[in-house]
Formats: structure tokens, C-alpha cells, sequence
């Protein structure tokens, strides 16, 4: 399966300060043990939200509102994306990684959908449909 | 509650530090069949220890040490056991010091190489392609016997004979436990990449309804290339073969109907194609390609389904490329299916008439009751306005086909002939 593994922000890293050499170069021998385990498919750092932009959806209207958001917790600093054999192996390997911020942080793990999902309750047809329907939405 | 959280957490910690462990005391026992009894023994301990105590901040540590431990009381024991017998005297005890010291310097050493070593044996060439297989699929990929019969269609007790026989084989064989280097190395890792693709292909060539361990193996085999990539960077052919495997896998949603029936590349739903692995396939054929292997046959088979890939539409595909490719491989690793394929992809680029040189170059026996064979030539026939010609190929080809749905498809284009 795979998951979305979620760094969470901190003011620090809402503010932009840079972690130090040695957490670099922790992080550096975690993500080449994420490699050499073969589970490391993506995974990047995310700028502070004070230079992100978001778009707010009201039925037809669009408002665009400009960074820094104020719900630090809740805001992502960064993210890997991994294919491993379930959820408590994600857990196990996220334990093991160094705490990617100065103070207290959050690391959120997040399965990602797949058919296989959705079990038995899937016919042919609505596989099919799902299909047509994910072929539309990626714009062919 | 807790404890099955625990015991959960417990299986997990034992997939991810399982293989490194059995390489690690491989490397120390010169066994592998002790060495996965070595570290199956660490996780009963560590099952029952950790039950009580918790899991300690660093589990793998725990793991290689309890299993450190265990292996050197053994060592102890058997030559203790020799010296009762040969009646030495005192001399023994200081060797067998040296002999602990040497077996904790092994198994300090570099966790990455002694992996890499353990694959190097599990698929060594005195072993069978089978036991390879088994072997691989056991020791790297942690699958028990029982799913790794279910995932070949065979009875486990086949399989956990291959295993023991293949242990036993390279107990006998006296086998280096060291990362093989220069040209033994590079016929090593043949056999390594030939391992992990026949995995590959055996999870791709499953069907929907299949038991769901069948094409797990397709996620298996790109784990292990990735695993492979990141322990031999270096390596073109390596990155070659994660590319195909990357680009093919891209197309798992696509490639079977909503009735099972397999559906040909040109005319896949492209939309359905998973776009981040084909980025991911073309970046390791990129790195295969910069590492100077762009002539490695699984990197040329890559660049072969990075042509389809990179074609959003089936119209848009550069055959063109697709021949000149083919004309290379050909000469790399010659085949007949090479050869066919060459003569479909030469039609697609230069009309019919060029497929049909090619084809005719083919001697029919080196491809004896092989459908594609009289079902392309039909389609060059047919494309080249030679309609009865075209209908005789079609019905042979539908009277070799053993699958049903592709029996029909065929005799639908030969009447088709029939204007």
C-alpha cells in the first residue's frame, strides 16, 4: 500500500529557520535507510505557508487568499510518499525517523486509496466507471 | 488491546529488520538456513520480552544482538563438543576468543553490503531458477512458504522442499557470503535481475480474481529493485530493469477490461495510466542511460516502453524509435519474439510492406504454434489490401490461440476479410 507521510509545521518551520547540520544530516541517513529498504517513492520539503496561496470555493465564486495561515499545527512542512505492507510497518519506520523539528512536531500518516479498497462491494461496472470517470478528471 | 497493538508493532519491526538480520548472521554462521533460525529464534525472544517490557528505542540493536548472542553460545557449544572430542588442551579457548572476535567484527561491518551478499546467494547460479525464486521471495522478501505457493500455484510443501533443498545446496556448494567483484560480480547480477523480473512477470501475467498474493509479486519485485538500486547505485542494468518494471506496472489499471480480458497496448486507455510511476520509470531509465547502459537489455526494453509511455495518445507513438530500438535489441539478446516484434513495429513505422520483409525472415519453427506469429502477419496482410491471405493467417492464428477471448478477437478479423 501506499501512504502519505505528513511533517506537520511547527513555528519554527512556519518562520523558516533551517534545521541545523546535524538534524540535515540525520535526516540524511534516515531517508537513505528509507532507500535501501525500497519503500522511498517521493517525498519533499514544503516552503512556509507565508509563501503559499490558497483558493477558497463557494459555489461558483473564487476567493484567493495569500499565506502565512494562521493554524500552524495543522499545516504541512513536508511529506515522503512510501509503499509499504501495511500501516503499523509506516508506524514503525516513522518512530525511527529523527524529529524533523527543533521543538515537539507531528508526523501524520496517511493511506492512500485504491480499488482493492473497496473489497467486494466493486462490480466490473463500477470499476469501469470509476475508471471512465478518473480517465475524464485527468483531462484526456 | 494493547498487546495485539503490540504484537502487531512487533511483526513489523521483524518484516523491516528481518532480512538485514538473516544477512548479517549469514555472513557470521556461513549458513542460511541457521542464519533464518537464528533470527526466527531473536523474534520468539523478542515476541515474549517485549510483550512484558515494551518494545526498546532500538529494536533492530535488540534483535541483532539477542540473535549476536545465540549464535556465539552455539559456536561455543559445537566447539566445545570438538574439543571433547579431539581431547586439545588449553590452546583451543584463545582461538575460539579470536573466532567470537572475528564473528562480531562480521557482523559490525557494513549492513548494506551484507544484504547485498545475502541476494548475491539467494540467487546463485548453482541453484535452480525455482529455488531462486523461493529462495529470494523467503529470505529478502520475508513471504512465508505458504504464500509463496499460493503465488506460484503450487503446493507449499513443494515449496518449503525447493527451500530446504536449496539450502542444502549452497551448504554444499561452500559459497563466499562477500559481494562478488569485477566480472564475477557482473554475471552475478544477471542472474540476480533475472530473478526479481521473473517475479515481476509472474505477478503481472495474473488475472482479476486471482488470489490477491499473485500480483502482490509485481509490488515485491519493484521492492526488491529499489532495494537493489539503493545498494548498487552504480549499476545501469539494475536501474534499467526498475524502469520496465516502474512503466509496466503503470499500466496494471489498464491493461485487463471490465470482464478480465487482456487489452492490447495501442488500444489501453492511456488516461488510466499512472502517471507518477512512469515519471519514476523514466527517471531510472534516465540514470540507467547517464551510467553509460543505455545498451543493457533491460535498458533497452525500457527505452522500448518508455516510446509507448511517453505517448499520450496511440497515435502519437514514435515508431519510428520503436524500430531502431528493436533493430539494437535484436542484436543484444536475439530471440524470435524479439524479431516479430521488430517486424510489427517496422509496420506500424514504415507501412505493411516492411512488416512483411521482416516477418517472412522468421523461420516458423523457432516459433512453432505461436499464435502472434500468423496473427501479425495477417495484419500486415490485411493492412497491405491481400484479404484472403490475411483471413488464412487470422484462422490459424485463432485455431493455435488457447485463450478463449483472443480466439474470438481473431476470428472476428478474419471475417472481417471477408468483404
Amino acid at each position: 500500500m501506499r501512504v502519505m507521510v505528513l511533517v506537520k509545521a511547527t513555528e519554527d518551520s512556519e518562520a523558516g529557520v533551517m534545521p541545523t547540520t546535524e538534524l540535515f544530516e540525520a535526516m540524511g541517513r534516515f531517508n537513505e535507510e528509507l532507500v535501501k529498504a525500497g519503500i522511498l517513492l517521493a517525498g519533499d520539503g514544503l516552503k512556509p505557508s507565508s509563501q503559499g496561496k490558497r483558493v477558497a470555493f463557494d459555489g461558483p465564486g473564487r476567493t484567493v487568499i495569500d499565506g502565512p495561515f494562521a493554524e500552524t499545527r495543522e499545516l504541512v512542512a513536508g511529506f515522503w510518499l512510501w509503499e509499504v505492507k501495511d500501516m503499523a510497518e509506516a508506524v514503525e519506520w516513522v518512530k525511527r525517523c529523527p524529529n524533523p523539528m527543533f521543538g515537539p512536531s507531528e508526523i501524520e500518516i496517511r493511506p492512500i486509496y485504491e480499488m482493492a479498497d473497496f473489497g467486494d462491494a466493486v462490480t466490473p461496472e463500477i470499476a469501469e466507471r470509476e475508471r471512465q470517470l478518473r480517465a475524464k478528471t485527468s483531462g484526456q | 488491546m494493547a498487546g495485539s497493538e503490540t504484537h502487531q508493532a512487533i511483526e513489523a519491526i521483524f518484516r523491516i529488520e528481518r532480512a538485514r538480520l538473516i544477512a548479517g548472521l549469514a555472513r557470521m554462521v556461513r549458513d542460511v538456513g541457521l542464519a533464518e533460525e537464528l533470527a526466527q529464534d531473536a523474534f520468539v525472544t523478542a515476541l515474549s520480552e517485549w510483550s512484558r517490557t515494551g518494545v526498546p528505542a532500538n529494536p533492530g540493536a535488540w534483535l541483532t544482538a539477542t540473535a549476536k548472542r545465540r549464535a556465539i553460545d552455539l559456536l561455543r557449544r559445537s566447539r566445545m563438543l570438538a574439543r571433547k572430542h579431539a581431547e586439545i588442551g588449553r590452546d583451543l579457548s584463545e582461538e575460539d576468543e579470536a573466532g567470537i572476535a572475528a564473528i562480531e567484527a562480521a557482523m559490525d561491518d557494513d549492513v548494506g553490503d551484507e544484504l547485498l551478499g545475502l541476494i548475491f546467494i539467494a540467487c546463485h547460479p548453482v541453484l535452480s531458477r525455482e529455488a531462486r525464486v523461493a529462495l529470494t521471495l523467503r529470505l529478502i522478501g520475508g513471504l512465508t512458504t505458504d504464500e509463496i505457493a499460493r503465488a506460484y500455484l503450487t503446493s507449499e510443501a513443494t515449496v518449503a522442499q525447493r527451500i530446504v533443498r536449496a539450502k542444502k545446496t549452497l551448504g554444499k556448494a561452500g559459497l563466499s557470503f562477500e559481494v562478488p567483484r569485477g566480472e564475477e560480480r557482473r554475471d552475478r547480477l544477471v542472474s540476480v535481475l533475472e530473478v526479481i523480473y521473473l517475479i515481476f512477470n509472474e505477478g503481472y501475467s495474473a488475472t482479476a480474481g486471482e488470489d490477491l498474493i499473485r500480483p502482490a509479486l509485481c509490488a515485491e519485485a519493484r521492492r526488491l529493485g529499489r532495494i537493489l538500486a539503493g545498494l548498487a547505485p552504480d549499476e545501469p542494468e539494475v536501474f534499467g530493469l526498475l524502469a520496465i518494471m516502474e512503466i509496466q506496472a503503470s499500466r496494471l489499471a489498464a491493461r485487463v477490461g471490465p470482464q478480465g480480458d487482456a487489452i492490447p497496448l495501442t488500444e489501453q486507455n492511456r488516461a488510466l495510466w499512472d502517471r507518477f510511476l512512469i515519471r519514476r520509470g523514466l527517471a531510472a531509465l534516465e540514470r540507467a542511460e547517464s551510467l553509460g547502459g543505455a545498451a543493457g537489455p533491460y535498458a533497452l526494453q525500457a527505452a522500448l516502453a518508455a516510446c509507448h509511455a511517453r505517448a499520450l495518445r496511440a497515435e502519437e507513438t514514435d515508431w519510428p524509435r520503436l524500430a531502431s530500438l528493436y533493430d539494437i535489441l535484436r542484436s543484444v539478446t536475439p530471440s524470435p519474439v524479439v524479431d516479430l516484434n521488430r517486424a510489427v513495429a517496422h509496420s506500424m513505422a514504415f507501412g505493411p510492406e516492411a512488416g512483411l520483409v521482416l516477418v517472412d525472415e522468421i523461420d516458423p519453427a523457432a516459433l512453432p504454434h505461436y499464435a502472434p506469429l500468423p496473427a501479425a502477419k495477417g495484419d500486415f496482410l490485411f493492412r497491405a489490401g491481400r484479404l484472403s491471405e490475411a483471413r488464412n493467417h487470422f484462422e490459424l492464428a485463432a485455431e493455435l490461440s488457447r485463450n478463449a477471448r483472443e480466439k474470438a478477437f481473431l476470428l472476428g478479423r478474419a471475417a472481417a476479410c471477408s468483404v
